[in-house]
């Protein structure tokens, strides 16, 4: 689904001593099928910003179009249950929404709201399971005698399950372990490249977005501070420390032994492998 | 959540009233509490609104905020204004509906009934709009300090109510990320039937239990760390001093009091 914001502005208790303008005149298309990094320091309206995704906040002023949903403050969505089928959203400690008594029945608690039949909805269950690597015999274990890792993961299968065309991630690994942050990124873009899910990552690292997204936003201050490829965002680094972010680390050691070595080349790298790649080139010649 | 409710709710601000000892507002707004009873008569309930409206203004708190805030109260204001209407049987009969009478008196005494429950919450409302919650929480420990001798734990209580206080913006943001949560699931708290949506209240409930038992075992670990120990020989960050505003005001309450006991009847 391709998504549009138009003149986006969103003011919190508008009116009141304590309103406060978290966005402001924030306009762009993400493409339906892309992978898109939004990145921002704390306070930047990233998180404000997703909430109008799914149609939790509804924007003050201009107007988001998700797929034929249009959401503003004139024109309310009436099907908003249908958009947030079609939307699925990783809030930041997902774990946090597990009420039911067994890891099943929390996995089925989405698809169920959304009105998909029983048999369908344990198929799913057995699909999503071994995605997000937790073992089948945890389904009739409580998810409060989980691990908070595992917690994570039922919270993330659960969301699966619901099958959405869109997802909004909200620093899915924040807090987890590297090996399983990675385990975790792999899955979602696997999930990206293979069945073409529209995909909204709100993260803090640099090296996620470089790695993952093929555009990325960078807010500041409730706007929109840069938008466009990563591997030409990502090369900004004035720009970026002016807003307190920092640049991957490939690209800053690449950047340095370009200069070391009095090279020229215009390369962009998205990960740790290419840059190796690129080293080598330049030791041995193209034939790498 | 809407975030509209201003009952409990601390405005930031540097007026007078916002920098008086929080003691002084306590006892004040308690004796108020008092001789808002007092009142019997049109220009000792004009004595007592005006105080409260000088105090307000004081405060440079936008009014319309303040009014909109209480918005529940207002319904219950007009509730016991009509029924006041309907049910008192004194003086002559002003207006009748079918067989519905309304007396004079019932006027009267609901418009009496009805501002001294309005002065009431406005007057209390001021305390919470301009002290913050560990500042009424501190006046009243103090304020209870004598019952000390008769074995009540005065440090204990105001120690329970100062984390309970501390926590209820920490569960409002909870209860909005989970509902928010819960609602991208698929969860509708807002339409449909009514036991559809006390059904809704299980997914919100059972996880902010949940992460409210995490939070206080936290808390009480760290307290614990920290070798927190309380009462006794305990000394304080913020000291509480009268000062000259504080007898200032003791000083207008009490020409206040004596003003309305002479031009009530």
């Amino acid at each position: 689904m391709d998504i549009t914001f138009k003149n986006v502005g969103y003011t919190y208790q508008a009116g009141s001593p304590f309103s406060h303008r978290a966005l402001n005149n924030i306009s762009f298309h993400i493409p339906s099928g892309s992978f898109v990094a939004i990145i921002g320091h704390t306070g930047s309206g990233k998180s404000t910003l997703i909430q109008h995704l799914n149609g939790l906040t509804i924007p003050t002023e201009g107007t988001v179009q998700v797929g034929p949903f249009i959401l503003s403050k004139e024109k309310k969505e009436k099907d908003i249950k249908l958009l947030r089928s079609k939307v699925g959203a990783v809030f930041q400690y997902p774990e946090h929404q597990l009420f039911e008594e067994t890891v099943a029945k929390d996995i089925a608690f989405g698809p169920m709201n959304f009105g998909v039949s029983e048999t369908e909805i344990n198929q799913r269950i057995q699909e999503v399971i071994p995605k997000v690597g937790l073992p089948e015999a945890l389904l009739e274990r409580s998810p409060f005698e989980l691990s908070g890792g595992q917690m994570r993961r039922v919270a993330i299968a659960g969301v699966l399950a619901t099958q959405p065309e869109v997802f909004v991630l909200d620093e899915p690994t924040a807090g987890l372990d590297p090996r399983g942050q990675k385990e975790i990124m792999n899955m979602f873009y696997e999930l990206h490249q293979t069945e073409k899910v529209t995909t909204i990552l709100v993260t803090h690292s640099m090296e996620d977005a470089l790695k993952y997204a093929d555009h990325i936003i960078i807010m500041n201050k409730g706007e929109v501070y840069m938008e466009g490829k990563p591997e030409d965002v990502l090369l900004k680094i004035n720009e970026l420390r002016r807003v307190n972010l920092d640049v991957p680390e490939s690209i800053l050691f690449l950047k340095n032994y370009l200069k070391k070595f009095s090279l020229e080349d215009e390369v962009s790298v998205k990960s740790i492998d290419e840059l190796a790649d690129y080293i080598q080139k330049t030791y041995k010649g193209d034939y790498a | 959540m809407g975030g509209s409710m201003v009952i409990g709710q601390y405005v930031p601000g540097n007026s007078l009233i916002h920098r008086l000892d929080p003691r002084s507002k306590i006892i004040v707004i308690f004796f108020y509490v008092i001789i808002v009873f007092l009142a019997n008569n049109a220009a000792s309930y004009g004595l007592l609104s005006a105080f409260v409206l000088i105090s307000l203004i004081n405060t440079r708190i936008p009014i319309r905020y303040v009014i909109k805030g209480l918005t529940p109260v207002w319904f219950l204001i007009l509730f016991t204004f009509i029924l006041h209407l309907f049910v008192t049987k004194e003086g002559e009969v002003i207006y009748q509906i079918f067989t519905l009478e309304i007396y004079s008196g019932g006027v009267k005494q609901g418009l009496m009934i009805s501002l001294r429950f309005g002065l009431l919450i406005f007057m209390t409302s001021l305390l919470t709009l301009t002290t913050t919650p560990i500042e009424i929480t501190d006046a009243i420990e103090a304020l209870l300090h004598p019952l000390n001798k008769v074995k009540f734990p005065v440090h204990e209580l105001a120690l329970m109510m100062s984390i309970s206080l501390r926590f209820i913006p920490t569960l409002m943001q909870e209860t909005d990320k989970i509902s928010k949560a819960q609602a991208s699931r698929g969860v509708d708290f807002r339409t449909g039937p009514i036991k559809e949506r006390v059904k809704a209240i299980v997914p919100l409930l059972v996880p902010l239990f949940v992460s409210a038992f995490k939070r206080a075992e936290e808390l009480a670990m760290a307290m614990e760390s920290r070798g927190y120990q309380g009462g006794e020989g305990r000394s304080k960050l913020r000291e509480l001093k009268f000062t000259l505003k504080d007898y200032l005001i003791f000083g207008l309450f009490i020409l206040l009091t004596i003003g309305l006991i002479i031009i009530r009847q």
